[in-house]
């Protein structure tokens, strides 16, 4: 049983517990917030995984599952849940954690961080219910003028001002915690990214509100008309903006789980600090490659906030990507796995769903969204690429394989640290983070090669088969729309292991005593304080990370100049 | 405070000054309005003046 002490002291009289396992102290208060948040989060991601199995049946072109509308209402549906409402419930329990638990703090206003919740969940069902009454398959990009009932615009008005109290709340709860000096120094780094989540996030729900608001408006008739490529540009400075809400909050759940199960601090704070402020300075930016083909925006525009400033954020990224693997390299050749250049990685704890999912992510967003980012984000050979089915391969690995699978991965962690429950079907959970990313890896890559073969995006039949012009796609788009619909099955049974275990866990799972945190403790015993304080590695001595880093910038330089070879083939310059 | 490769941060050390970024990277409340201000204007602004500047078809 863990111990309770009213502080009484306090402005609001906070109750704590010690957490056994790290011995952090937990406000009850934010704990409670941070259980509501993640079950929530997790039922989207049912609902929204549930909608994307349907989507990517119908476009399994031997399945065809779904007629056309019921496609277009499930692509909106799969958009908005797993988008939208799972990852940014998820990140809201993210905040509490990396602010109230890890600064040790009290959280700031648990009632209005409550407000914040009930916004949120009333205006994510709002969005549901407007979809399922079939009035509303605008898709995740609503663009206008395609129109949406007016309770698909207020669902999503009441959510992201729920997600804005929430951010509003983690900010307070920083001021707290530096005020009660609860922390010395700087915050950890695991806090500095999730401050870049929420920084990227008020921009996000800015955007938002600037859009959203006026086409409500338009929806129910007051306002007459809403310029459509106005509609895009402020739209995407929430739709992509959001997704980098989700960049830099599965980073700090990278270096998060690093540090709890192996001990693992960043090669540099200041450098991995630095790539963080290249995330709030310049990623939010990269939302303009949604727009480099639109027709009446200037190249100026276009190039600087793709091609220059895009590529700081990608630095960041880069930066990111070397420190995470190697400062787990540096952790385990401190525990003696100093042979060669890879026994560190070879006898990394591959059975542990958090490390495995964890690494898994790291490696997949790094090759597979991370790569493709670059090349969406050139306005030459986006142009061959634009508004195909590239476009949703790109973001599945930035999205589901980097974010999703960083999420599942540090459930591991959080239903036995804050839930309090053992996770039930252990062996489930040991292969569930491989099936998930295997299915995601092949939906990532064949939706890419697709989109290559030129296979449109969002289209119900790509065989056109009603259309007053006939135009036949290779065999082999075919061919990979059918492999990205076996592997979307896969994706699919890996989420329902997920969601099987984590249910299974929170609901009935075995209680976690003091008693059990002791005898079978689940962190190393540098684990807490590597997650919770500042403090670096100091070593680049790291020759696995090296080579692996080798080999990520070839594949990187050759993918890159394979795709201007495809623009060559297809606009000849003799 | 400076990076020091470990978590040495005895308190009978002397204060030292603390850098500019330093400074920058522990103000919260600073790198929201940057994180606001620059996309603000990079993108938001500068995008809608573009699309404002497009001449109405006749």
């Amino acid at each position: 049983m863990a111990s309770i002490a009213d502080t009484g002291t306090l402005p609001r009289a906070a109750e704590f517990r010690t957490c056994p396992d790290t011995g952090l102290k937990i406000d009850l208060a934010a704990e409670k917030l941070i259980r509501w948040n993640a079950v929530v989060a997790v039922v989207f991601l049912a609902i929204g995984g549930f909608f994307g199995l349907l989507v990517a049946l119908t476009r399994w072109p031997a399945v065809h599952l779904l007629p056309a509308e019921w496609f277009y209402l499930a692509l909106t549906a799969h958009g908005a849940d797993v988008l939208l409402f799972w990852v940014i419930f998820f990140e809201i329990a993210i905040l509490y954690f990396a602010s109230a638990v890890l600064l040790n703090s009290r959280l700031a206003a648990p009632r209005i961080a409550w407000l914040g919740f009930w916004l949120m969940l009333a205006g994510a069902l709002l969005a549901n219910v407007a979809v399922l009454q079939g009035e509303s398959s605008v898709m995740f990009t609503s663009y206008v003028p395609m129109q949406a009932a007016p309770h698909f615009y207020l669902g999503l008005i009441l959510f992201a001002v729920g997600a804005l109290v929430a951010v509003a709340v983690f900010f307070g709860t920083l001021v707290i915690a530096k005020d009660e000096g609860t922390y010395e120094g700087s915050v950890p780094l695991v806090t500095f990214g999730a401050i870049a989540a929420a920084v990227i996030a008020v921009f996000t729900i800015t955007s938002g509100a600037i859009i959203l608001i006026p086409t409500f408006f338009w929806s129910v008739g007051i306002i007459s008309h809403i310029d459509p490529v106005m509609y895009k540009v402020v739209w995407w400075g929430m739709g992509h903006s959001s997704q980098q809400i989700n960049v830099s909050a599965h980073v700090a759940v990278w270096y998060a789980i690093a540090a709890m199960v192996l001990g693992a601090k960043p090669l540099s704070e200041k450098v991995s600090r630095f790539a963080f402020l290249m995330y709030i300075l310049f990623l939010q930016i990269a939302a303009a490659h949604h727009l480099l083909v639109e027709p009446g925006i200037s190249s100026e525009w276009k190039i600087f906030n793709t091609s220059y400033a895009l590529y700081l954020a990608v630095l960041g990224s880069l930066i990111h990507g070397l420190s995470v693997p190697g400062a787990i390299e540096a952790a385990q050749r401190r525990r003696g796995f100093t042979k060669g250049v890879f026994e560190w990685l070879r006898k990394a704890p591959w059975g542990n769903p958090a490390f495995s999912g964890m690494f898994l992510s790291l490696v997949m967003f790094g090759f597979l969204g991370g790569i493709s980012g670059v090349v969406l984000g050139s306005e030459q050979i986006n142009l061959i690429l634009h508004n195909t089915m590239y476009v949703p391969g790109h973001f599945h690995g930035t999205v589901v394989a980097g974010t999703t699978l960083a999420f599942m991965a540090i459930t591991y962690l959080v239903v036995p640290l804050i839930f309090r429950r053992e996770i039930m079907f252990k062996k489930v959970a040991q292969w569930q983070p491989y099936v998930f990313g295997l299915g995601v890896a092949g939906i990532s890559l064949f939706m890419m090669g697709a989109g290559t073969l030129g296979v449109s995006r969002r289209h119900w039949d790509i065989t056109f088969s009603d259309a007053p012009v006939a135009f036949d796609y290779p065999g082999t788009a075919f061919l990979m729309m059918g492999l990205n619909g076996v592997f979307g099955v896969l994706a699919a049974l890996g989420g329902l292991m997920y969601i099987v275990v984590v249910v299974w866990s929170v609901f009935f799972g075995e209680r976690r005593t003091e008693e059990k945190a002791r005898s079978e403790p689940l962190l190393p015993q540098d684990g807490a304080a590597a997650v919770a304080t500042y403090g670096s590695e100091g070593t680049l001595k790291l020759p696995g990370t090296i080579t692996l880093v080798a080999v990520f910038f070839v594949a990187f330089v050759l993918y890159y100049f394979v795709n201007w070879k495809f623009l060559s083939e297809v606009w000849p310059l003799s | 405070m400076t990076d020091t490769g470990q978590d040495t941060r005895a308190s009978d050390q002397p204060a030292e000054r603390v850098p500019f970024m330093q400074r920058l990277l522990d103000n919260p409340f600073l790198l929201l309005f940057l994180g606001v201000a620059v996309p603000a204007v990079l993108y938001l602004m500068w995008g809608i003046m573009e699309v404002a500047q497009i001449p109405i078809a006749p």
